[in-house]
């Protein structure tokens, strides 16, 4: 076989059915098997959108997402894409060609030293020098991403390794001796924390994307009810606990709710399930959460104590860890007088906007999730519209919120969201995105619409950089610096790719919109002129503790 | 503070590249190096001498050399008994009526001429590095032209 005929033969046997990507000089063997492999192969429109689909598929389905690209431009394209699904630990595996071996260093035609460019970016990457390696390094490369924390794996392979020939063999066992994740919890610290969590008055479980990495939603929900703990989530944790539990209390941190916040501020444990402490859930480091003793679970010892200090940690699995404790846990600790806090709290301050007659973008979001009933498949974009689909729709189970977490990349919840039909083809797929976002990998409507990768985007038109535009409002004396929008018809544009556009400009207009655009069989583009100077609010401000939010506290 | 750590790794191209890039990329500092390749060719050993401020820094420095996969263990001499050593050579300048002078200064220490051509002398020591630091003091008042160093070596006892 050729190394591209292994490569091909490898990825089935990973169980590899779908990748995203574009060809070029360096791949020209690999898509020659392509021609006419059994695998499905979609061409996107330019490379970031295949590396933010291959992410999109793999969030919604839970599977490794593939993406290939050609040496050079093709490769550096890719970058942002591996980058954002480094930042959120999404196994993904990203394979690239590279320029013959003996021309490599030599500044060759579409030559980038892409191993080195991707070495912080990716959790391993390899440049496959000689052929024999190749289905090892495929081999190890799955195993990598998808297993501990997960993450992108790049592989870099010159057109020379993808023309020898050589016998296939596959490696039936993956063997890295200094790679061994850890997946059950210490029983000295499952202890520990037992005990902890017997004794607290005012627990709180802060869950995050390892939650729904590890699948341990459902001992999530059980650990929760069975303890009477209120969860509050990361953006990446929503949908890891059901948002509509009397028990959630929606998101924490900057543009979390109010009540997450201060019962964040006012816990005596806080359980941290496969979060990482990120500074937009924090707020001021010293501030955060004062009075509690910490419990944090977690399958990378990195993430442990990294920024907080922790009491008790855990390294392991999730699930597993989640499901010790539960054997453990034998005495419920009383947390009714808590629970009455924190429904006062809720009450005090719920989530509201101003109702005036306009298009409120969390309106818009609100019928979304009524007239889906909280099934679809929501992606976003960055900014403020990620921001209120946080907010206003109630995600009920994992895997159905795919956002750009770490990184905030803009541009990429519509090739996520292309990604997350092509694995999901049953379920409805919305991107909530902005104007200025979805401007970002708009090419994609391309790929979607002759793909029939039906998808419907709600655009959230207020004709600025929305979140930017936000914090020069607030914090530098409105001075909109370069954050006002020209934008194109997006109707015509939509129509002109052969997809559907609607334009909704009167607030009566909303629901039918959506209900029109999940009715069609095509793409759609839903331009909704929303109110323009429309905030998220609440907010708390860079540095701040993160009880100390402005405005939409009612 | 500075720790002295000791990492056994994956003999490949790239791999240091990885642990410089981990440093420069977390604002870690590395203060000495040393790299060769072990009995084992697949393997090379390394002795870290890194700057922590504190004691966070450090168990990041090593969680996040664990992390990575070309990394096959980290041992921290801080609290575990072991031996260090530092190899110099240096160049000192001096006038034939200080031969002695010099040579009584390297009796001292495990240190010897290897080289000597008109005035100047390659003068090669090895000790742990607060003898080595007093007898580069001891040299300055000849001159001291050049000065290389292997950085700490150190190696466990148990």
């Amino acid at each position: 076989m050729t190394g591209a005929q292994i490569l091909i033969e490898c990825l089935k046997r990973e169980g590899v059915e779908v990748m995203f990507g574009y060809p070029g000089g360096s791949v020209l063997p690999i898509f020659d098997k392509l021609y006419d492999a059994s695998l499905r192969f979609i061409l996107t429109r330019h490379e970031q959108g295949a590396a933010h689909a291959a992410e999109g598929y793999s969030r919604a389905t839970g599977k490794v997402g593939v993406c290939m690209a050609t040496s050079g431009p093709g490769a550096t394209n890719l970058t942002t894409g591996i980058a954002n699904a480094y930042m959120d630990s999404i196994p993904l595996v990203a394979i690239t060609g590279q320029v013959k071996t003996f021309l490599i260093g030599n500044d060759a035609f579409q030559e980038a030293d892409i191993t080195g460019v991707t070495r912080s970016i990716t959790k391993h990457n390899y440049l496959v020098k000689d052929v024999k390696d190749l289905a090892r390094i495929i081999r190890e490369a799955f195993y990598i991403a998808s297993t501990g924390r997960p993450g992108p794996v790049l592989i870099d392979i010159p057109v020379d390794v993808q023309q020898k020939d050589i016998e296939f063999i596959w490696p039936e066992e993956v063997e890295i001796r200094g790679y061994k994740p850890t997946y059950f919890g210490h029983p000295g610290q499952i202890k520990k924390a037992a005990r902890l969590i017997t004794s607290a008055k005012r627990p709180l479980i802060y869950a995050g994307g390892g939650v729904i990495t590890s699948g341990a939603h459902h001992e999530l929900t059980e650990l929760a009810g069975k303890i009477q703990v209120p969860v509050t989530m990361t953006l990446m944790g929503l949908g890891g606990f059901p948002g509509t539990h009397e028990l959630s209390l929606g998101m924490l941190g900057m543009h979390g709710t109010a009540y997450a916040n201060h019962a964040t501020m006012n816990a005596d444990l806080i359980i941290a399930v496969g979060a990482r402490f990120d500074d937009r859930v924090t707020g001021r480091l010293d501030a955060f959460a004062p009075h509690a003793k910490i419990i944090h679970i977690d399958i990378d010892p990195a993430s442990i104590s990294k920024n907080v200090k922790v009491d008790v940690p855990i390294v392991g699995d999730a699930k597993n860890i989640l499901g010790q404790l539960l054997e453990e846990i034998k005495k419920i600790p009383d947390t009714s007088d808590w629970l009455k806090t924190i429904d006062s709290w809720k009450k005090k301050h719920p989530l509201t906007y101003k109702e005036d007659g306009k298009i409120k973008p969390q309106y818009v979001i609100e019928q979304i999730y009524e007239v889906t009933k909280g099934e679809a498949i929501i992606c976003t974009e960055v900014g403020q519209n990620q921001m209120w689909s946080c907010q206003w729709y109630k995600y009920t189970s994992p895997r159905t919120f795919i956002s750009s977490g770490g990184l905030g990349t803009m541009g990429f919840g519509f090739p996520a969201a292309m990604g997350a039909k092509v694995g999901c083809p049953e379920k409805l797929v919305f991107d909530i995105a902005g104007d200025g976002s979805i401007q970002m990998n708009i090419q994609e409507l391309a790929t979607c619409v002759c793909n029939k990768i039906h998808v419907k985007v709600a655009i959230l038109n207020n004709g600025y950089l929305g979140m930017v535009r936000q914090w020069q409002e607030l914090f530098y004396k409105k001075r909109y610096s370069y954050t006002t929008l020209y934008n194109p018809d997006f109707v015509k544009l939509a129509e002109s790719y052969g997809a559907v556009g609607i334009r909704v400009t009167e607030k009566c207009e909303v629901r039918q919109a959506i209900e029109k655009a999940i009715s069609v069989d095509n793409t759609v583009f839903i331009d909704f002129h929303i109110e323009p100077e429309e905030n998220v609010y609440p907010m708390v401000p860079a540095g701040e503790a993160i009880d100390r939010m402005i405005g939409g506290m009612a | 503070m500075r720790h002295t750590l000791s990492l056994l790794v994956e003999n490949k191209p790239g791999v240091l590249a990885r642990i410089a890039g981990l440093f420069s990329a977390r604002g870690y500092n590395i203060a000495s190096l040393a790299v060769s390749e072990t009995l084992d060719p697949t393997i090379s050993y390394m002795t870290m001498v890194v700057e922590a401020q504190d004691e966070k820094i450090l168990e990041q420095i090593k969680k996040q050399l664990n992390k990575l996969i070309d990394v096959i263990t980290v041992t921290d001499f801080t609290k575990k008994e072991h031996v260090d050593r530092e190899l110099i050579l240096v160049k000192v300048k001096y006038s034939s009526k200080d031969k002695t002078k010099v040579e009584n200064i390297l009796n001292k220490y495990i240190a010897k001429i290897i080289q000597h051509k008109g005035d100047t002398a390659i003068i090669e020591a090895v000790g742990e590095q607060p003898q080595i630091k007093q007898l580069l003091e001891s040299l300055k008042q000849f001159g001291i032209k050049e000065l290389v160093r292997t950085g700490r070596l150190a190696i466990g006892i148990e």
